[in-house]
């Protein structure tokens, strides 16, 4: 994340510069800095909702049934975490809200899915390798029907929306396979570093 | 099979919320408390992920305004042409990748200025629609566990999304072209 950091603020302050925007990139340090507290703060309502939610899903044994029942396609994408792991109940729940195109619920059992692959996690500033696999599902975005590009669409006259939805539905299960598929070589390639070994570089 | 999926996207949350309510009181599980006590955690972690927050979106904020993506946008043009790739959309196939609400305002850009039946429409629909915003949601995934190190999380995410861009054109030429 250094390197990603230090280069996003260097390449705009620099092409800033050569375009002669420097001024609206200094603004947008502003801009940028309210848009995420905002972002934030609107998550807090219905993450907690959520939660609360999920919560009672858990006592009430259906994320453990959730878990076993998805026990054979976990295994293979998931390996390296126990298969009775509440995290795998709350990737099922992550996934099926994206796929429905619930954004708002699936973050909050994204975040609980991430605090349940942190308690396997060995090193705990490090991705695990279980981790990345989701997060790489999780960019890729699958979702079964793009509602606010079909708003988008209608709202400027376009005449038949859903005809984009075949081919959006296409390529989004390209790429969401395309990630599990990198996911699972890179963690072949770039094994997780020996936590001894940088023992000295944690916190 | 489009009123089936959104007759499917409407249901989705209210079946949810009847399924886990109704199995938690037959289970006799205290719905009123556990509800609460699991709600408690969510105003933690929102207030957690703002460093990670400001930290990803001042750096794409700063990116945007800095005319850094239509530098991009031009380099790349003469590449994209060979594959009818539409000018317009050059920007969109990188905003794609750094931000949501950007891409969407990119997006009704196009769908606004040019005719809305037009190929470059249709491809920039499926290119947005197909896609999630790696930068987001790396930060915020991350960030909730306070994770620095994120080894090869966003290269697989951006490669994905380049896969992602690929396809969307082969499937929109081959479509629509």
């Amino acid at each position: 994340m250094n390197w990603i950091f230090y280069l996003l603020i260097v390449i705009s302050i620099i092409c800033g510069a050569i375009n002669g925007k420097l001024q609206d990139v200094v603004n947008a340090i502003m801009s940028g800095a309210e848009l995420s507290v905002k972002v934030a703060f609107s998550l807090i309502g219905i993450m907690a909702f959520w939660l609360g939610i999920m919560r009672i899903a858990e006592k009430s044994g259906i994320i453990d049934w959730i878990s076993k029942t998805l026990k054979p396609v976990t295994k293979i994408l998931f390996n390296e975490i126990p298969h009775d792991s509440p995290a795998i109940g709350d990737i099922a729940m992550n996934f099926s809200a994206n796929a429905f195109g619930l954004s708002n619920a699936a973050t909050p059992f994204g975040l609980k899915a991430m605090e349940e692959l942190q308690k396997e996690n060995k090193d705990k500033s490090t991705a695990s390798n279980a981790m990345c696999m989701f997060l790489g599902m999780n960019t890729a975005g699958f979702q079964l029907i793009p509602t606010t590009v079909l708003a988008v669409l209608v709202s400027v006259g376009y005449q038949n929306p859903t005809e984009i939805i075949a081919p959006t539905l296409l390529v989004t299960t390209i790429a969401f396979l395309s990630a599990i598929i990198l996911s699972k070589l890179f963690s072949k390639i770039f094994p997780p570093q020996d936590v001894k070994a940088k023992g000295g570089e944690n916190d | 099979m489009t009123n089936i999926l959104n007759l499917i996207s409407l249901w989705a949350l209210p079946v949810l919320l009847l399924t886990i309510l109704t199995v938690g009181i037959v289970k006799k599980v205290p719905l009123y408390e556990e509800f609460t006590d699991g709600a408690k955690d969510g105003f933690k972690i929102a207030v957690n992920i703002i460093p990670y927050l400001v930290a990803i979106m001042v750096g794409i904020s700063m990116l945007r305004a800095s005319g850094a993506i239509d530098n991009l946008a031009v380099a790349f043009a003469p590449v994209l042409e060979f594959f009818k790739v539409p000018a317009d959309i050059i920007p969109l196939m990188i905003v794609r990748s750094l931000s949501g609400s950007g891409a969407l305002g990119v997006f009704s850009d196009i769908a606004n200025s040019l005719d809305p039946n037009s190929y470059a429409v249709k491809l920039a629909a499926v290119m947005v629609g197909s896609s999630e915003t790696t930068f987001y949601v790396l930060a915020v995934y991350f960030g909730s566990v306070k994770i620095s190190k994120i080894r090869y999380a966003l290269a697989v995410g951006l490669l994905a999304d380049l896969i992602g861009i690929i396809s969307a054109v082969f499937v929109c030429n081959w479509l629509f072209g």
